[in-house]
C-alpha cells in the first residue's frame, strides 16, 4: 500500500480510532476495578439528548456547542442518578437504568420532533460514528506530514481526540497514587487524607470527557466497548495495576488497528466490494481479545476459585 | 384527538398498536420486577443489545433462503438465539472469571451490538431492498404493524405472563434470600437463568414496538415505580404490571394522536412520568412524605422546647418556636403564655422530671430506651406507674406565679 493512498484515506481514521480507544481505556481501568463499568454505558446513551439540545439552541452543526451539550447532558445524568439513588433509596443499577433510558428516549423524541433529517445528525450516526469519513483530503503522501498547508486540512477530530488523550493521561499520571489507593482500599485512602468522594467524581468527569470526545468521532459503540473490554482483558493477564494499564493500552491499540483494517479491507479480501462499519468492527475485535484473555489469561479467575473451567 | 386515541377510536392500526403496547407493558413490568428485586436490573441492557446480531443474521438467512427478510417470526427467533448466547457469555464471564457482573454486562452489550452494526452494514451493501424495516429494531417502529405482528406480541406477552405466574414463588425466594433458597434445595442458578430467559422473551417481543435500546426502560422503570408503593413483593409485581400496562396504553395513544411522536420514546417518557409521580407522592417512601415527616418532627421539637422554656420562665427568641406556639394558642402575640400554655408548660416540665426518674431507675430500663424528649409519658406508662413516680417527685415546689 503506497503512501499516496494510505496517508489521506486511512492514516487519520486509524489514528483517531486508536487515540479514542486509549483515551477511554485509561479511565476504564479504574472504572472496571471500582465496579462502575456501566458509567460509560450510561454516559454514551445520554450524550444524544445533549447533542440534540445543543443543536436546537444554536441551530447549527458546530463542534463546540455540541461537545458542551454532550458534556452537560453527561453531568446532568450523573447528578440525576445520584439524586434518584438517594431520594428514592434505590440501588445504583436501577437508578442508572431509569435515568439513561429516559434521557435517551427524550433525545430520540426531540430528534423526531425537529426536522433534522436534512442535516448530518441522526441516531445511526450517533451510534456508529463516522470514523470512515474522517479522511485527510489535503494529503498527497507521507511528505504531507511536514507540509503546513496540508496539515491545516486535517480533520478537526484528530487534534481534538489527541488533546483529550493528553488530558486523560495527565490526569492519570498526576493522580496515580491516590487513584490507585482509593480504588483498592477506600477506607485506608480516607484515613490518610485522600478526598475519595471528590476523586471519584473527578474520575467520572474525566471518563465523561473522554467519552464525549470519542463519541464525536467514533460513535457510542466504541466508547462502551473501549471503556470495558481492553481493561477487562488486561485484568485477566496480571495482578499489578501498572501492568494492567500497559496491557489495556496494548489491547486498545490492537483492537482499533485490527478492527479498522478488517472493516476497510476484510470484505475486499473475502471478495466483497464495500467496507463494513469500522466502529462495529473495532468493538467486535475488542470482544474477541477479551474472549481470548478470559479463556487463556493467567490471572483469569478470582483467587481461591476453581480454575478447572 | 387524544381522547379518540385513548378510547381506541383512531382506526384499526392505532388500536392494534395500543393493545400490543399495553400487553407488552404489563409483561415487561411484571418480569422486570423480579430482575429489579434480584438487583440485576442492568442485565436487561446486555440482553437487549445482544439481540441485534441475531436479527441481522436471521435477515441474511431468510434472504439467502429466498424468502422475505422481514418475516417477524424469523427475526424474533434469531434475536432470541443471539440474546441467549449473549446471556450465556455474560453468565460465563461473571462465574468463571474475576470480572464483576457490571463489566461482563458492558462487555457483552458493546461487543454484540458492535458486531450487529457490522452485520447491518453488510446487509446495506447486499443490494437487496426491503431491509428498511430492519433499522426499526434499533428504536422501534410501529407504523406498519400488521395483525400477525400484533398476534405474535399478544401470544408472546401472554405466555411470558403465564410463566411468571408459575415461577413467581421460587423467583421471589431467590430474589430476596438466595442463601435460604439454596438451603431449601432450590437450583438457584437455574432459576436465575429462567428469570433471564423470561426477560429475554419480553425483550424479543418488545423489539418491534419500542426497539432494543428502549425496552430496557420498560423492564426497569415500572418495577422501580411500583416499589415506592408497597413493601410486599406480590403487590409490587401487580403494581409494576399496572404501571407498565398504563404506560404502554397511554404512550401508544399519545403517539397515535399526532405526527412525529415515535411510540417507543413516548411510552418510556410516560413511564418516567409515573416514576417521578411515585418518587414524590408515594406514602411512606416518597419524598413528599419524608418532607412532611421531617416538618412534623421539627414542629414537635420546637413546641416542646418552647413549653419547657415557658415553664422555666425563660424568654423565647427563636421565631419559629414563637410562631408555632402562637398558632397552637399557647402564647399570646406579645409572647406571654395563655392559660392553656401555662398548663401545658407545667405538664411538659413535670414530664421531663418524670422521665428523669424513669431513666434513673433500672426497673424501667425498657421504657427508658423509648425516651426521645418528645414522647408524652402517659403513652408508655400506666396511670398507676405515673402516680408512683409522682409520689417520688412530690407536690409543686417553688413554681413561679
Amino acid at each position: 500500500m503506497s503512501g499516496e493512498e494510505f496517508v489521506p484515506l486511512s492514516l487519520t481514521p486509524l489514528l483517531i480510532g486508536t487515540f479514542a480507544a486509549i483515551a477511554c481505556a485509561l479511565p476504564g481501568n479504574f472504572l472496571v476495578l471500582r465496579k462502575q463499568a456501566l458509567i460509560g454505558d450510561a454516559i454514551s446513551h445520554v450524550v444524544l439528548p445533549g447533542i440534540v439540545v445543543a443543536f436546537l439552541l444554536t441551530g447549527a452543526i458546530s463542534t463546540w456547542p455540541m461537545m458542551l451539550g454532550a458534556a452537560g447532558a453527561a453531568i446532568v445524568a450523573v447528578v440525576l442518578i445520584e439524586a434518584i439513588r438517594r431520594l428514592g433509596q434505590i440501588e445504583p443499577g436501577a437508578a442508572m437504568g431509569v435515568v439513561f433510558t429516559t434521557m435517551f428516549a427524550a433525545g430520540v423524541l426531540l430528534l423526531e420532533q425537529t426536522d433534522t433529517s436534512t442535516v448530518h445528525l441522526d441516531v445511526e450516526h450517533a451510534l456508529y460514528g463516522n470514523l470512515e469519513s474522517l479522511i485527510w483530503l489535503d494529503a498527497t503522501g507521507w511528505g504531507s506530514l511536514l507540509d503546513v498547508d496540508a496539515l491545516a486540512g486535517l480533520p478537526p477530530e484528530l487534534p481534538r481526540i489527541a488533546l483529550t488523550l493528553v488530558g486523560v493521561s495527565v490526569f492519570t499520571w498526576l493522580f496515580w497514587r491516590p487513584l490507585k489507593i482509593s480504588t483498592f482500599d477506600e477506607g485506608f485512602a480516607r484515613t490518610i487524607g485522600i478526598r475519595t468522594g471528590a476523586l471519584s467524581m473527578a474520575l467520572v468527569i474525566t471518563a465523561a470527557i473522554a467519552a464525549v470526545a470519542a463519541f464525536d468521532a467514533v460513535g457510542s459503540i466504541i466508547v462502551i466497548a473501549m471503556f470495558i473490554c481492553p481493561p477487562a482483558a488486561a485484568r485477566m493477564l496480571t495482578n499489578r495495576l501498572e501492568a494492567q494499564i500497559v496491557w489495556s493500552i496494548v489491547f486498545a491499540t490492537a483492537s482499533a488497528v485490527s478492527g479498522y483494517v478488517l472493516a476497510g479491507y476484510g470484505p475486499l479480501w473475502l471478495g466483497g466490494s464495500d467496507a463494513v462499519s469500522a466502529a462495529g468492527m473495532i468493538a467486535t475485535m475488542s470482544g474477541l481479545i477479551l474472549a481470548a484473555a478470559a479463556m487463556f489469561g493467567p490471572c483469569r479467575t478470582r483467587i481461591g476459585a476453581h480454575t478447572s473451567a | 384527538m387524544i381522547w379518540d386515541a385513548l378510547t381506541l377510536q383512531l382506526g384499526y392500526n392505532a388500536t392494534l398498536v395500543a393493545v400490543g403496547a399495553t400487553l407488552l407493558g404489563v409483561s415487561a413490568g411484571v418480569t422486570g420486577t423480579f430482575l429489579f428485586l434480584r438487583k440485576r436490573a442492568l442485565v436487561s441492557d446486555a440482553i437487549s443489545h445482544a439481540t441485534l446480531p441475531g436479527v441481522c443474521l436471521a435477515f441474511m438467512v431468510l434472504v439467502a433462503l429466498g424468502g422475505d427478510g422481514r418475516n417477524l417470526l424469523g427475526l424474533l427467533a434469531g434475536s432470541a438465539i443471539s440474546a441467549w448466547v449473549g446471556l450465556l457469555c455474560m453468565n460465563w464471564l461473571t462465574r468463571r472469571t474475576r470480572l464483576a457482573e457490571d463489566a461482563a454486562i458492558g462487555a457483552v452489550l458493546s461487543v454484540f451490538f458492535g458486531f450487529g452494526i457490522v452485520l447491518l452494514t453488510i446487509i446495506q451493501t447486499m443490494g437487496v431492498g426491503r431491509q428498511a424495516g430492519l433499522e426499526g429494531f434499533l428504536l422501534g417502529s410501529t407504523a406498519g404493524m400488521l395483525w400477525a405482528d400484533a398476534m405474535i406480541i399478544a401470544i408472546g406477552g401472554a405466555a411470558t405472563l403465564l410463566l411468571v405466574l408459575i415461577l413467581r414463588r421460587p423467583m421471589t425466594l431467590v430474589a430476596f434470600d438466595p442463601e435460604y433458597a439454596a438451603t431449601r434445595g432450590l437450583p438457584i442458578h437455574r432459576i436465575d437463568l429462567a428469570m433471564m430467559g423470561l426477560v429475554m422473551a419480553v425483550t424479543v417481543v418488545g423489539l418491534k414496538i419500542v426497539g432494543l435500546i428502549l425496552i430496557v426502560a420498560l423492564l426497569i422503570i415500572p418495577a422501580v415505580t411500583a416499589r415506592f408503593w408497597s413493601e410486599r413483593s406480590e403487590h409490587v409485581v401487580l403494581l409494576a404490571g399496572l404501571a407498565g400496562g398504563l404506560a404502554g396504553y397511554i404512550g401508544a395513544a399519545v403517539s397515535a394522536s399526532a405526527p412525529n411522536l415515535p411510540t417507543g420514546p413516548i411510552i418510556v417518557l410516560v413511564s418516567f412520568a409515573f416514576f417521578v409521580l411515585s418518587l414524590f407522592c408515594a406514602p411512606k417512601r416518597g419524598v413528599l412524605a419524608a418532607v412532611l415527616r421531617h416538618l412534623r418532627f421539627q414542629r414537635r421539637v420546637h413546641i416542646r422546647q418552647g413549653l419547657l422554656a415557658l415553664a422555666q420562665g425563660q424568654k423565647i427568641y427563636e421565631p419559629l418556636t414563637l410562631r408555632l406556639l402562637r398558632r397552637a394558642g399557647l402564647v399570646r402575640p406579645d409572647g406571654v403564655a395563655t392559660d392553656t400554655g401555662k398548663a401545658r408548660a407545667a405538664k411538659a416540665l413535670r414530664d421531663e422530671k418524670r422521665w428523669e426518674i424513669v431513666r434513673a431507675d433500672q426497673a424501667h430500663e425498657a421504657t427508658a430506651a423509648l425516651y426521645d424528649g418528645l414522647r408524652d409519658i402517659e403513652t408508655v406508662l400506666t396511670r398507676d406507674q405515673i402516680a408512683e413516680i409522682d409520689r417520688q417527685i412530690g407536690g409543686p415546689q417553688g413554681v413561679p406565679a
